[in-house]
């Protein structure tokens, strides 16, 4: 064994260990650790890959179902669609590595994400991506968003897997720290699903995929840390990645799954063969042995403490059922990667790794996966904030205000980002980006799964708790207005530092929100990523929590979209309106403020109307739908004009309510529909004890259609798409 | 009919022109590796969409140089239908059995949308489901796909009716908005000199299920099945 003589505290604190964290190290070693294994230590122990700040709170989300067959805790979370078909699903992060390099970044977030879900036995069928940028009139944000976004297209283009859905806002909270939030969606056979426990020791261990280089060494300690003004210096942590390279290790290891060689596999993701190795020896309670100089590697002269953490992208590591090895090779060499077998499963609990014939590590697998820190940070709780009473604000002419809302940049077609990704390769994609959720077919039977990605940070900068309940209701009510059931959510918690006891109650108030919309949905959390440190020179990006939600349509035909069908239907608002303003995109964009409480969730308000809106797509009651959410009733209104080319005639505003508070209040737990039986929606409503009205009636006149508001003028649907496009694209002209 | 769709290293619509073909013949095409010496018996060879070897090098390039392009070659010389679609046409140009190149898109990005195509000869196989003249709306999903070539060659692909489709309005006009890829003379597909080679960039095989937003691919797989039986 190499001694630690040089590894002292002053280098341990270097890589992100704690004198605490350091000595604990020495006594789970009895030694001084060399500095391979302080390598190790600090990549398992950072936040990044021990959640240690957060998993005391995320323990208390509800994980669980009748159709929940694996929650947090693997690759990624699984659930049963029936049929022997199962979903495997998972967000994560890339933000600190696309910040300092977007396309990069992107790309490898979207390469890595793909491998959690392919690594369980899934074929990649869906992709999404959650982004937040700082003000557009910030000198990086256009850098940045292109970037971004070239870097996603081509990544996932290549890799021929649909990118069908996702969001893109803007807010100067995020100037210094942008989000970058990939999710993908697998189908897997429920009976051939892959996990990473190593098991029969003796079993060889393979090395398959791409070379290691030294590329992203030490990127998972890097995400656990904030930025300072020097964070461009970091970019030799960021990986580069070979879409081409997945696209083959994806097949490679599909074409393999289908045979009963794989005993476990694990792709080397954050802390690259590190993570890998340790997790697979520790949930399989065995040691592994490793000969590091059979690794393969793209330069000469890596040491072990670079081969181990290094995370260059597209490699995985598996193990193989003794005689498999044979059969193995010749798949990955068809392919045209790398297989190497590189080390053993043992039955000393301990990871061992060998370089040139010397000890170069050795370190107590249970101790490190264990005894990996666990705190209980400090939290403060912010109390509600007050409300704000439409009245007092001016009355505006309402049309003028929607046209402005329309052209703002989150509400502003987000179609610029999503005609630069594949969102048809495949052949299923029945509903396209640009509606509530993407809806993707999934096999001949006929079912489709819906998909979205949903956060509201500027109600969980508000209040926490109820920013974390809305994301979450707005998840299931956006998969609902699709005409699917959600399944369940897979959650992406971006937050500041959580050693700021504000940050850390922030973190709280939004877990303890999403847990109580989690349960009184029946919405489990099956997977999940935590990104702290979303600091720059101490500024904290918005709380944001990212929810991507999966629901499940038995018949694909009857999926709905937003786009108004017919002329002369009736337009009806499901769901009570009280005109909440605080902290709405109203009150920002037009008043110029961001202040107030957000909209409260009434959670039981929230499953009824859902519950019964399905029930009325599954019986083709409705021709369109859309979810009342950012920008209040007249924006829904005026999305389902444009997509469809229809206008509508509208009743007038509610006399108890000042009427921008009516056409742009933020209340929850409403939804829009198109029917032609407007009189049965009604009586089947009024008997579910559903608030409903109509509001308003289709009308077109082609070219000429316009939304009419009573009273107050009316605004040519082509205005407002002429509006609603032109933003993203004209800026990014600018550049 | 019997169909042999090449995989190459990166293909990836394989599936897409598959799930096509099936919906009109009711049989699975036969997947021929790339590395396999010779194809077997066909009566459609299809070079799908995807990313050959990355796009690296050049769209196409490496492919076209792959070990069974011989074979798909020497089966298109004996008259075998052979059809590229997306990254196939970029291979079949790249292995010089259809004329000119694509270059990348005028907005140097990729772009993946609804586009309508003027059908501009049914005297062909491939086309034979249309009517001359007829504009069909389906997806393009591509970075490289500005067709071009010498002023020579576009006028005598124009003077031989060698031109497949072209860019246009919903209602069939040409104008430089609706070439959003920015080809030469809006050229979306071409033949070879006998139409058994048909290149495209667009992707019929997208639109061929009413579930899916559109089915003016349809008849594209019903004419040119039609045509081969």
């Amino acid at each position: 064994m190499t001694g630690g003589s040089n590894v002292t505290p002053a280098l341990a604190a270097e890589h992100g260990l704690s004198a605490e964290e350091f000595d604990r190290a020495i006594a789970i070693l009895g030694r001084t650790p060399n500095l391979t294994e302080l390598g190790i230590f600090s990549a398992m122990w950072s936040e990044h890959c021990s959640y240690k700040s957060s998993k005391v709170w995320l323990k208390t989300l509800p994980t669980t179902g009748p159709r929940v067959i694996c929650g947090p805790g693997e690759n990624a979370g699984i659930v049963d669609i029936g049929d022997g078909e199962a979903v495997i699903f998972k967000i994560e992060s890339h933000n600190h590595p696309s910040f300092i390099e977007p396309y990069q970044g992107a790309a490898t977030g979207v390469g890595g994400i793909l491998r959690d879900v392919f690594t369980m036995g899934a074929r990649p069928i869906a992709m999404l991506n959650s982004l937040r940028f700082g003000s557009p009139d910030h000198p990086k944000t256009r850098h940045l968003l292109g970037g971004v976004v070239a870097g996603i297209g081509g990544y996932g283009n290549c890799v021929g897997v649909p990118t069908v859905g996702g969001e893109c806002q803007f807010h100067p909270a995020y100037n210094g720290n942008i989000l970058v939030n990939a999710m993908c969606v697998g189908l897997a056979r429920a009976d051939r699903i892959f996990y990473s426990a190593a098991a029969g020791p003796g079993n060889l261990v393979i090395y398959v995929g791409a070379k290691t280089g030294r590329d992203g060494i030490h990127g998972a300690t890097m995400a656990s840390a904030e930025f300072g003004a020097d964070a461009g210096e970091m970019r030799p942590t960021v990986q580069v990645g070979d879409p081409f390279t997945e696209k083959l290790l994806i097949e490679a290891c599909l074409e393999l799954m289908e045979t009963d060689a794989i005993v476990a596999i694990q792709d080397m993701g954050a802390a690259g063969l590190t993570s890998s190795a340790v997790e697979m020896a520790g949930k399989g309670g065995l040691g592994i042995e490793l000969h590091l100089d059979r690794v393969p590697v793209r330069e000469a002269g890596m040491t072990p403490y670079e081969i181990m953490l290094s995370e260059s992208q597209e490699r995985m590591l598996m193990i193989l059922a003794p005689g498999s090895e044979d059969l193995a090779r010749r798949v990955f060499e068809k392919w045209e990667l790398d297989f190497a077998v590189i080390g053993r499963v043992t039955e000393t609990g301990r990871l061992v790794l060998r370089m040139h014939g010397e000890t170069a590590a050795e370190i107590p697998v249970g101790p490190l996966v264990t005894e990996a820190p666990l705190y209980q940070r400090p939290y403060t709780r912010r109390g509600p904030l007050p409300d704000i009473d439409p009245a007092a604000l001016a009355d505006r002419d309402p049309l003028d205000c929607l046209r402005r809302l329309m052209a703002c940049p989150d509400l502003a077609s987000k179609r610029w980002i999503w005609e630069q990704y594949d969102h048809l390769v495949q052949g299923n994609t029945v509903k396209r980006p640009g509606g509530d959720a993407a809806v993707i077919r999934v096999s001949d039977s006929g079912k489709a799964l819906a998909v979205k990605t949903d956060a509201t940070p500027r109600y969980c900068r508000a209040d926490p708790e109820r920013g974390g309940m809305q994301a979450v209701a707005e998840s299931w009510r956006n998969l609902t207005a699709v005409g699917a059931l959600p399944l369940a959510l897979t959650d992406n918690m971006n937050f500041g530092n959580p050693e700021k006891p504000e940050i850390m109650g922030e973190f709280v108030g939004v877990i303890e929100g999403m847990r109580q919309a989690c349960l009184a949905l029946d919405y489990p959390v099956v997977s999940g990523n935590v990104s702290l440190y979303n600091e720059t020179s101490g500024s904290a990006i918005l709380p944001t929590p990212v929810i991507g939600g999966v629901g499940l349509i038995a018949d694909a035909a009857k999926a709905i979209d937003l786009a108004l069908k017919r002329d002369g239907d009736a337009l009806i608002l499901i769901g009570d309106t009280l005109g909440h303003l605080g902290a709405s995109l109203y009150l920002r964009e037009i008043e110029t403020r961001e202040d107030g409480p957000p909209p409260p969730v009434d959670l039981a308000a929230e499953k009824c109307h859902g519950d019964f809106l399905r029930g009325l797509i599954e019986q083709r009651l409705v021709a369109a739908c859309h979810d009342v959410s950012d920008g209040g009733l007249l924006v829904a209104i005026a999305e389902m004009a444009m997509a469809g080319s229809r206008g509508v005639a509208l009743d007038p505003a509610p006399s108890a309510l000042p009427r921008n508070a009516w056409w742009f209040g933020e209340d929850q737990a409403r939804y829009l529909v198109e029917t032609d039986d407007p009189d049965r929606l009604l009586t089947l409503a009024q008997q579910a004890g559903v608030p409903a009205r109509r509001i308003g009636t289709v009308r077109s006149d082609g070219s000429a259609a316009e939304l009419t508001l009573s009273g107050a003028g009316a605004i040519s649907v082509t205005e407002l798409r002429a509006a609603n496009e032109a933003w993203l694209p004209g800026y990014m002209a600018q550049g | 009919m019997k169909a042999a769709i090449v995989i190459f290293p990166g293909s990836n619509r394989e599936h897409d022109v598959a799930m096509a073909l099936k919906r009109v013949t009711g049989q699975e095409p036969v997947r021929v590796w790339h590395r396999d010496g010779s194809l077997p018996d066909a009566d459609l060879i299809v070079l799908p969409g995807g990313f050959a070897y990355g796009d690296y090098l050049r769209c196409g390039a490496m492919a076209a140089h792959s070990p069974i392009m011989r074979d798909v070659r020497a089966r298109a010389e004996r008259g075998t239908p052979v059809l590229g679609i997306c990254n196939g046409f970029q291979v079949l140009t790249e292995a010089g059995m259809l004329p000119g190149a694509l270059l990348p898109n005028r907005s140097l990005a990729f772009t993946c949308k609804d586009v309508h195509l003027r059908v501009e000869t049914n005297q062909t196989i491939f086309t034979c489901g249309y009517a001359a003249g007829q504009t069909i709306r389906v997806p393009v999903a591509h970075h490289d796909g500005g067709y071009t070539a010498d002023p020579d060659t576009l006028d005598w692909l124009e003077q031989r009716g060698l031109v497949a489709f072209r860019y246009c309005s919903a209602s069939g006009q040409l104008s430089d908005d609706d070439n959003f890829n920015g080809s030469a003379r809006a050229i979306a597909g071409v033949f070879n000199e006998t139409r058994t080679v048909l290149g495209l960039m667009p992707h019929p095989e997208n639109a061929t299920d009413p579930l899916l937003g559109g089915t003016d691919g349809q008849a594209f797989f019903t004419g040119l099945i039609g045509a081969l039986q």
